[in-house]
């Protein structure tokens, strides 16, 4: 069974992204938001609490600087729509969820910091069908590491890493944890189940 | 936070921080509600069983709301007409219902202490009160504070007023309970026969003009009176109550300009309430409503999440 994060000890593996790193991926991916919709017209960000949330608004800023275009964005909280709700010791906190507007017939794109197993993307888009039917979905993340459970990829990511399970992929945002970059983590004693972050 | 409660019998327990993050997650399901399909997936599979042994109507709709809305099954189980009537002992109805499978049970119960004993008696379902007696209504005390806060933000430091049949009133005992415990000083007001003995242990003040208990109050809170008090001889009568005590505009005037007006329903326009205090700017008895369905599915979700 999947235990609480806090229950565990975490050590700092390795750096794999600094705050310069972050930067120019994320310029990256706003270049290939713009080409893939030819523009950004209809284009609204949501951002998954809770890290996501803050890296939509990055992209949203990158928008602003190089493309004149002020994109809708909002925040999307999944917790309410997890699978493991009933096998966690704890209830998830529940965080806030706010659209800009109707998201029908949009092309919302999801940002996420890390795509593991694909359940939070899961939940994601029942969420999303609750709220609306967009024209098209597609999905950004600044991490992909693998070991999908379900059949779900990404259009955009910012960087491939392959991870082992007793890892764990920390993105870190200023405005959470006071500086922006990538880490790993390994639970000491490293047990076989990894933890989404 | 780790959520520590599976069971809500009484807030006695509960911590001011237990109280702010529970405020939060209550905003959090209020959002849901403006939602253009309002329900959520969280409680697939869990049973609520709704056990009215009296009357009432906002409280167990609130709760099967809450419920359905978080996808709960829900069964309603009235007394008349159940197995109640035929004899059956109470902790031999819930048992009956815990083997079918209920993981909880929301009781009201015209006895006090009935939802701390059957707490007591099952082995797995929570229990959630829905007012026992005249003792508490633990859920009505969640709402009002989500209902207030909202209107006046932070309660630390404020001042309420609490008019009526306190003497009666479970509303009253579990909101004194927890606006002291946010922080809140409370004033009682109402007829003297209306007034519990023991207004100090309470830790509140009563003095019996409406008027100065109302004198720059942040929250009014206006109790209902029945009005069989009547003829039971507490009150003088309906008119004079309704001067003395009642919920009027130039009572109203008395109070902070921002204050937020208060009645748990279901109201006596005219006897403890003036219609246009009801339906005037600071009332929030409708917002009182709304928070009562997202206070009880912040509940129903943090109690009965969790592996078991």
């Amino acid at each position: 069974m999947v235990k609480a994060q806090s229950g565990n000890v975490w050590t700092e593996k390795a750096t794999v992204m600094t705050e310069r790193d972050m930067e120019r991926v994320l310029r990256r991916i706003a270049v290939e938001i713009v080409e893939r919709n030819k523009g950004l017209d209809d284009v609204v960000l949501l951002g998954i609490q809770r890290r996501g949330v803050h890296l939509a608004a990055r992209l949203r800023e990158i928008f602003k600087a190089e493309e004149k275009v002020k994109v809708p964005a909002g925040e999307l909280d999944i917790t309410l729509y997890r699978d493991d709700i009933s096998t966690l010791a704890d209830q998830p906190v529940v965080h806030s969820t706010s659209l800009p507007g109707d998201i029908t017939g949009k092309r919302v794109v999801l940002v996420d910091d890390v795509l593991f197993t694909g359940r939070t993307i899961r939940a994601a888009l029942d969420a999303i069908t609750d709220l609306g039917r967009p024209e098209r979905v597609q999905l950004a993340v600044l991490v992909d590491r693998g070991h999908r459970e379900l059949p779900i990829a990404a259009d955009y990511v910012g960087k491939t890493i392959p991870t082992s399970r007793s890892e764990n992929v920390e993105v870190r945002v200023k405005e959470l944890d006071g500086t922006d970059g990538v880490v790993i983590c390994e639970r000491n004693g490293g047990a076989e189940h990894g933890v989404e972050a | 936070m780790e959520w520590r409660h599976k069971d809500l019998i009484s807030l006695e327990g509960w911590t001011r921080e237990e109280l702010h993050f529970f405020l939060e997650q209550a905003d959090y399901m209020e959002e849901l509600m403006n939602r253009p399909i309002k329900k959520v997936p969280a409680l697939r599979g869990k049973m609520v069983v709704n056990c009215f042994f009296e009357n009432s109507t906002r409280t167990r709709v609130s709760f099967e709301l809450a419920e359905k809305m978080l996808s709960a099954d829900v069964v309603n189980w009235s007394a008349s007409g159940s197995s109640t009537s035929k004899g059956e002992t109470l902790r031999d109805t819930v048992w009956t219902l815990e083997a079918m499978g209920a993981d909880a049970v929301v009781v009201r119960h015209g006895a006090v202490g009935v939802p701390d004993y059957l707490s007591k008696k099952l082995h797995r379902a929570s229990v959630f009160n829905a007012g026992d007696g005249t003792n508490g209504h633990p859920t009505q005390a969640l709402l009002d504070l989500h209902s207030a806060r909202k209107k006046l933000g932070n309660l630390d430091g404020a001042k309420m007023a609490m008019i009526g049949d306190v003497l009666h009133s479970r509303v009253a005992r579990s909101d004194i309970q927890a606006f002291r415990k946010m922080g809140v000083s409370v004033t009682l007001s109402g007829p003297a026969t209306l007034m519990p003995e023991d207004t100090g242990s309470l830790g509140v003040e009563y003095v019996s003009d409406a008027r100065e208990a109302a004198r720059g109050a942040d929250i009014l809170y206006f109790l209902r009176i029945q009005r069989e008090r009547q003829e039971d001889g507490l009150i003088p009568s309906i008119d004079e109550y309704h001067r003395r005590w009642g919920a009027t505009d130039s009572l109203v005037a008395l109070a902070s300009p921002k204050a937020a007006v208060m009645h748990p329903g279901p109201m006596n326009r005219g006897v403890e309430i003036a219609s246009s205090v009801a339906d005037g700017p600071n009332s929030v008895i409708l917002g009182q409503v709304r928070s009562g369905v997202a206070v009880r599915m912040a509940l129903l979700y943090l109690c009965l999440g969790g592996a078991r």
